[in-house]
């Protein structure tokens, strides 16, 4: 403990250790997705010698890739929006009227469904979306906005309390109404807890497979998890093409991420500290 | 005032509504088939009272589907908060690069967790039955996945790899949240590194434990995505979970009231858990 303020080498070195563990699956991932077969029986390890991009070419089409990456776009872009700006005023409505038996009631409503599995839901909501014509695109992201209502209201709630009173009470004074009020001033205030809400559900939902795969029916609206999960038949003996396919569905998430790291931390950091 | 009132109610009311039919109606409409015999497709059922509930406990697949689940959780969240809290701990000393250690160890958290399970499939298929031959070590030139006795613990190694990055975050935050001084303080009176951790830091870690682990095991408690990818349930029924089972069984298998009411059960036996976990660990956070 006498070398407090120098470099601990021996956890570098057993952080860089597992950090191996970590990227060894990843660069098995962009080494095959290069490779061609011939490589590949020579060793799957190794580096790849050429850069073989026609896996991805081929990968694309296979998956009608760029369509896919359209869906997973517009469903998480309009998920996460949406439930930006309608579960926050939700938040701030409870959050402001605790003391409220209707209020109280509907917090611990919405909290309480966290604890319900998704399995005794799913045979019944396939049906319904069914019936209402909502087994598409729009009708999943409505599930993802109304669904997200369960974990978010308890972090805003949270949040919302700390923010005090008397700003919004002077805006009241001035003549503001109370959708004025949460727009003009609560709003940007919510801006780090937004932050988090955006990361978490952006990453829920892209990633996600069980809900698209029960509720879209066309296969021109398969998201980039259910696609590589459609096209396993087809890939199962050709891995370049499998990898290129996998890496490629990977890929938008880790560039974001590799630009957005820090924020992305911090902000599920400041969520956890905060609730 | 009341204007205000109107506009809180306007704000909540049509959340309520969309929350009770896309959640609260499917709920009551699963209890309400667990009492049935429908299947999911003919236009007609039957009322068969607690049928489907007493069958539920004599049926093996549903046994077996249990003690799948609950091993596999129990395996996973122990090794997911061991090992994260481990590189938490690495992460917050004095080590060359935190940074970028930190987007590392977290990124796993960012990918897919199916297409991460194709991609691990392929890793114990091929990959390390290759390095167990260049070995001679006949236990790793098989496929964990083919075997019914091991093809859990591939699953458990996926969901660990992947799981850790989630909570090492969240306990870095909270180490992060301890003052430096403190561990001064143990440092002058003698303390040596191990007792300075089980008597203050991991304390004061108490809340992020008690996080993690609910997390964890409520997580694992629905694995579905990595079974999928790695297993399809088999190799017989070996890895198949209880998600795996109402999926199959509701909507391949014709059993839709039955696996309903297996749903409910897993409601049931997964309110039961949450409650005690979280009795257990705040009393735990109380007495430390």
């Amino acid at each position: 403990m006498k070398t407090r303020n120098s470099t601990n080498w021996l956890i570098t070195a057993l952080i860089t250790l597992g950090s191996l563990v970590i990227l060894f699956p990843l660069y098995m991932t962009v080494s095959i997705a290069l490779k061609n077969p011939e490589e590949m029986a020579q060793s799957i390890f190794a580096l790849p010698t050429g850069l073989h991009f026609d896996n991805f070419t081929r990968a694309i089409e296979a998956t009608d890739f760029f369509s896919a990456f359209k869906n997973s776009f517009v469903i998480t872009f309009f998920s996460v929006s949406f439930v930006l700006l309608t579960n926050s005023l939700v938040s701030y409505a409870v959050a402001r009227n605790m003391n409220h038996k209707f209020f109280k009631g509907l917090y611990f409503y919405f909290i309480s469904a966290m604890f319900i599995p998704f399995q005794i839901i799913m045979l019944p909501v396939v049906k319904l979306t069914t019936d209402l014509r909502m087994n598409n695109i729009p009708g999943l992201i409505i599930l993802y906005i109304v669904y997200g209502l369960a974990f978010n209201i308890f972090v805003y709630v949270g949040y919302i309390r700390s923010i005090p009173l008397e700003l919004e009470e002077a805006a009241t004074v001035d003549g503001a109404t109370t959708y004025g009020t949460f727009w003009r001033i609560i709003f940007p205030l919510l801006a780090p807890i937004n932050a988090t809400v955006a990361i978490l559900s952006c990453l829920s939902t892209w990633n996600d497979f069980m809900l698209p795969l029960i509720i879209l029916s066309k296969p021109e609206s398969y998201t980039l998890p259910l696609v590589q999960y459609v096209f396993q038949g087809q890939f199962s003996t050709d891995y370049n093409l499998a990898f290129a396919s996998y890496l490629l569905a990977l890929a938008p998430m880790v560039i974001v991420y590799i630009f957005a790291q820090k924020w992305i931390i911090n902000g599920i950091t400041q969520g956890a500290v905060k609730s | 005032m009341a204007k205000r009132k109107a506009a809180f109610y306007t704000m909540t009311i049509p959340a309520l509504l969309l929350f009770f039919l896309f959640h609260t109606f499917p709920t009551l409409q699963g209890i309400f088939y667990s009492f049935t015999n429908y299947d999911g497709y003919s236009d007609s059922y039957d009322f068969v009272g607690f049928k489907n509930f007493a069958s539920l406990f004599t049926d093996s697949n549903v046994l077996n589907a249990y003690l799948f689940t609950f091993k596999y959780a129990i395996v996973v969240t122990i090794f997911i908060n061991v090992i994260s809290l481990l590189i938490a701990l690495g992460l917050n000393s004095r080590i060359k690069f935190r940074n970028f250690f930190r987007g590392i160890y977290f990124l796993p958290n960012v990918l897919g967790v199916l297409i991460v399970g194709y991609i691990f499939n392929y890793i114990f298929a091929n990959a390390i039955p290759m390095i167990g031959e260049k070995l001679g070590s006949e236990i790793l030139t098989m496929n964990i996945l083919g075997s019914e006795k091991w093809a859990w613990i591939g699953i458990v190694i996926v969901a660990v790899w992947q799981g850790i990055a989630f909570n090492t975050i969240l306990y870095l935050a909270g180490l992060q949240t301890i003052p430096r001084d403190i561990y001064e303080a143990a440092d002058i009176d003698g303390a040596g590194p191990w007792s300075t951790f089980w008597s203050m830091t991991f304390p004061m870690l108490a809340s992020f434990f008690t996080i993690n682990m609910v997390l964890a095991m409520k997580n694992s408690l629905m694995v579905f995505d990595q079974i999928v990818a790695l297993t399809g349930g088999g190799p017989g029924r070996s890895t198949q979970s209880i998600a795996m089972l109402i999926y199959q069984g509701g909507f391949q298998g014709g059993e839709f009231a039955y696996q309903s009411a297996n749903a409910v059960i897993y409601f049931i036996v997964i309110v039961i858990i949450s409650v005690v976990q979280l009795n257990f660990l705040q009393k735990r956070e109380l007495d430390a």
